[in-house]
């Protein structure tokens, strides 16, 4: 049994998260800029789902399908600007169909125009049919349902700590949001019912890593009663460091796995975890999530806190070194 | 927290094994499970994403219901002028307001009263509101409006929706699938899943119908060329033939002589001399005798077969059809003339329905995305465990015991539910997996640091586990409340990711607080081990 261990974060890693705040501050608040900028001049490549229409996925039944052929046979149809896109093997095409004036009935006949014009060469996959007011409806309950799950969280955070960890939590995340948001207009990635999920989950996972780290610097906070905020949360972040890793290793192999063999109908929910709960999420909850609590004034009601110094950091890890006693005010709570 | 007493530990070995059990079913074809007791048969159903099938939801045709509750409001008003011999009156419809001026001179309260009467508590005796059916204002000088309360036409939508859910019911159940579901959504909408069908448009035109039936006689005072243009006497209206006749015009009175309401049954069948397809249907008593009636008096003119203000047929009446039986033709193909006694048999629905979303999955998509899912299940499940074995070794193994322990639990409660399994479901399933081993790091990652700060191996796993539970919950519950928000505002697919996402979480915290814990007590009580190895 004496096989070496894998460790990816080596044991004693020491690295001064609290000072990268003067890069990473600036730079998220960028990232976030050119997010919110790329979402307003790009837009998001809206799903039918929210903007109504019909989305057909179709099999060529004779070898590679022809798309030019299928293109002039969509524009004679006069539906306005039919959009048709190559979705995985060579015979499988994606047909969207804008949302048609006249209301719910025209949406239906639009669609068996096409079934219609396409005949008997292809086999219809898939047919999506959204009336503009389901659409409407499904992208108000949407945006409402995000507002909600933020505001759900706030409350409870705001319940199991202190309200800086609530609102540093709360920042951080919107921020992971503001981010995916920026990342899904950039690669005009479909956004329909899968992308809400998506930014559910990543609202969700990069929070459940923040709760871990605000975990430990809440134990902190109570056993380190004169410890400078800066090197408390430096140690805190260090310490839960291996964990965050490693943990986000397992979310990424099965995220990976999703998008590589899950196959082409959940490609765009998956590239969106990956990009928000993988690269996103780590990083603020790292980076933003914690160092924002010293702007917050988190544990100002202890001692005074002064501006972080190395040796200080340096001597207080040391002295955490030692087993802190067996009844611990930590635990004492619950 | 390494210490475990005996019934505790039989509770957590019983309680996981019991959920795992419901998972059984799962695995064994339906015609062996079917032979099991009721209460060992629930199992997952797959979502119409997975087995193919149509999602169609309808919505009544408010304004429809509307104009009907306004029409016999004003029906109404016009015969309690008539009774009460108001008359000369004039009655007009604005909106959803009756408008009636009485005749000069006559008993305005009587009116009033009388008017009053069409008014009717809602609610029924059970639920009386308080509120009633029609707001009836006295307006001066003879003239009282009326108008349809909107608690009205709000029940009375709720009405036709639970009409129209059994009449679909009848409509679909005629199509011969498995399983279809028919649920109310809402006020004024109806959600339906039909599983497994080879033709959603047959299932479409089935919803799309009224199938409003009515036989009616050919107004002869005129000519369709004069109808068409405008000339249409008042008590009859112009109509046209299905387009298989070439939407050929007619004139149709207005008045119903027997309505669909009336059919004891209709079946499609052959006619004997030309052998084209046909539907035979019979009348009730009542409306056989009123047929009976109406052909004798009307023999040698034509009669029309509406359905949804479209004309059928208008064959002339060679003789009194006194049975109550005849047939109907109209250039039916097999199918059609199956599906219009489909619909006859099913009855007419209350008001039109629209589809206002359709989703439909062909049964190929739906196969290949069970093998996608299940592949990338597999490929994910089996890199976590390596990872994990590689980098907690013994106490990996523990976490990958759970972990198998965990997925197998989430499918026992699906299938607990019934619930539905779509592939966003089979996602949330793959990411719980990379999520529940997250608990086990955080134990063993605490346990690490316990045994750096200098404790002895059993205090250390000790306070490792006792610290990180705490952290486990509170960071478990945040993506609980996004799965809850997003079971309640998502439909269909997304619904089953928020399902298995949220049951996860659930196993994921119990697996850490019990089993996980019970592999590591039972292994420190034999082992007694002096280091700890991770």
């Amino acid at each position: 049994m004496r096989i070496p261990l894998l460790r990816i974060v080596p044991d004693d890693t020491k690295f001064d998260f609290m000072r990268f705040r003067r890069i990473s501050f600036p730079v998220s608040a960028l990232l976030s800029i050119v997010a919110i900028a790329l979402f307003f001049h790009n837009g998001l490549n809206l799903g039918v789902d929210f903007v109504g229409g019909t989305l057909m996925e179709i099999q060529s039944k004779q070898g590679p399908a022809d798309l030019a052929k299928m293109r002039s046979t969509m524009s004679s149809l006069n539906l306005g600007e039919v959009q048709l896109q190559q979705f995985g093997a060579p015979t499988d095409v994606l047909i969207r169909i804008p949302q048609q004036p006249g209301g719910e009935l025209a949406q239906q006949q639009a669609a068996q125009k096409v079934r219609a014009a396409l005949g008997d060469t292809v086999d219809v996959r898939r047919t999506e049919v959204v009336g503009p007011r389901v659409s409407t409806e499904l992208l108000a309950y949407g945006m409402i349902g995000l507002l909600v799950a933020i505001c759900g969280i706030f409350v409870y955070l705001w319940f199991r700590f202190e309200w800086q960890f609530a609102l540093g939590a709360m920042i951080a995340n919107v921020h992971d949001l503001v981010l995916t948001i920026g990342f899904l207009s950039l690669f005009q990635i479909e956004f329909d019912l899968n992308g809400i999920a998506a930014l559910m989950t990543i609202l969700g996972y990069s929070l459940n890593d923040t709760v871990v780290i605000y975990d430990r610097i809440r134990e902190m906070l109570r056993r380190y009663k004169k410890m400078p905020i800066a090197d408390l949360l430096n140690i805190s972040v260090n310490s839960t460091l291996s964990r965050s890793v490693i943990t986000h290793v397992t979310v990424t192999l099965a995220l990976l796995a999703l998008f590589f063999f899950g196959g082409h109908a959940i490609h765009a929910f998956t590239a969106t975890m990956l990009f928000g709960v993988v690269l996103v999420g780590t990083y603020t909850s790292i980076f933003i999530a914690a160092p924002i609590l010293i702007y917050l004034g988190v544990g100002l009601g202890r001692q005074e806190a002064d501006e972080p110094s190395p040796t200080k950091f340096e001597a207080e890890v040391t002295k955490m070194g030692k087993p802190s006693g067996v009844a611990k005010p930590a635990a004492a709570k619950r | 927290m390494l210490y475990i007493s005996r019934w505790k530990m039989l509770a957590i070995i019983a309680t996981t094994l019991i959920i795992c059990a419901f998972a059984i079913p799962n695995f064994f074809p339906k015609d062996v499970v079917d032979a099991w007791p009721k209460w060992a048969q629930r199992h997952i159903v797959l979502g119409l994403d997975l087995q193919g099938g149509s999602h169609i939801l309808l919505e009544v045709d408010s304004n429809a219901v509307r104009q009907e509750k306004v029409n016999a409001l004003r029906d109404d008003v016009r015969r309690v002028i008539r009774e009460n011999k108001l008359s000369p009156a004039s009655v007009t419809v604005k909106g959803n307001t009756v408008e009636v001026r009485i005749r000069e001179g006559a008993d305005a309260r009587l009116a009033l009263q009388k008017l009053q009467e069409l008014s009717q508590p809602l609610g029924g005796l059970l639920q009386a509101t308080g509120q009633r059916s029609v707001d009836v204002v006295d307006a001066g000088n003879g003239v009282f409006r009326l108008t349809v309360t909107e608690p009205a036409l709000v029940e009375r939508i709720r009405q036709s929706v639970d009409q129209s859910i059994q009449i679909i019911e009848r409509r679909v159940n005629e199509l011969g699938t498995v399983e279809p579901s028919i649920q109310r959504q809402g006020v004024d909408r109806v959600l339906v899943q039909v599983p497994g069908l080879q033709d959603p448009q047959r299932l479409k035109d089935l919803l799309g119908k009224t199938a409003k039936l009515t036989f009616r006689m050919v107004d002869m005072t005129t000519t369709p060329e004069q109808a068409q243009q405008g000339r249409v006497p008042p008590d009859s209206e112009l109509l046209y033939g299905s387009a298989s006749e070439n939407k050929q015009p007619y004139v149709i009175e207005k008045q119903v002589v027997v309505s669909g309401e009336d059919l004891v049954d209709a079946q499609p069948g052959f006619d004997q001399r030309t052998s084209e397809p046909i539907v035979s249907f019979r009348f009730n008593t009542n409306g056989a005798r009123r047929f009976a009636q109406a052909t004798q008096e009307n023999v040698g003119r034509p009669f029309a077969i509406v359905l949804d203000n479209e004309v059928i047929s208008a064959p002339v009446i060679r003789e009194p059809i006194i049975g109550g039986s005849g047939q109907i033709s109209g250039n039916f193909s097999v199918q059609s003339a199956n599906d219009l006694a489909i619909l006859l048999r099913a009855g007419a629905l209350p008001a039109p329905l629209t589809i206002i979303e359709e989703r439909t999955v062909g049964p190929g998509l739906g196969q290949d995305s069970i093998e996608n899912g299940l592949r990338a299940a597999w490929i994910g499940s089996f890199a976590v465990i390596i990872f994990m074995f590689a980098t907690y070794g013994l106490f990996g193994l523990f976490a990958n015991i759970a972990v198998a322990f965990n997925v197998a639990m989430i499918l026992g409660i699906l299938s607990l539910l019934n619930a539905t399994l779509t592939l966003p479901g089979i996602c949330g399933i793959v990411l719980t997996v990379g999520i529940a081993v997250d608990s086990n790091v955080l134990i063993y990652e605490r346990i690490r640091e316990e045994v750096r700060a200098g404790r002895s191996a059993l205090n250390a796993i000790d306070a490792g586990f006792q610290r990180a539970l705490a952290t486990i919950l509170d960071s478990n519950i945040t993506t609980f409340i996004a799965a809850a928000v997003l079971f309640y505002i998502g439909t269909g697919p997304v619904r089953g990711f928020a399902v298995t996402l949220g049951i996860g979480i659930i196993t994921t915290v119990f697996t850490a607080f019990t089993l996980t814990r019970l592999m590591v007590a039972l292994w420190v009580r034999w082992w007694r081990p002096r280091t700890v190895p991770i």
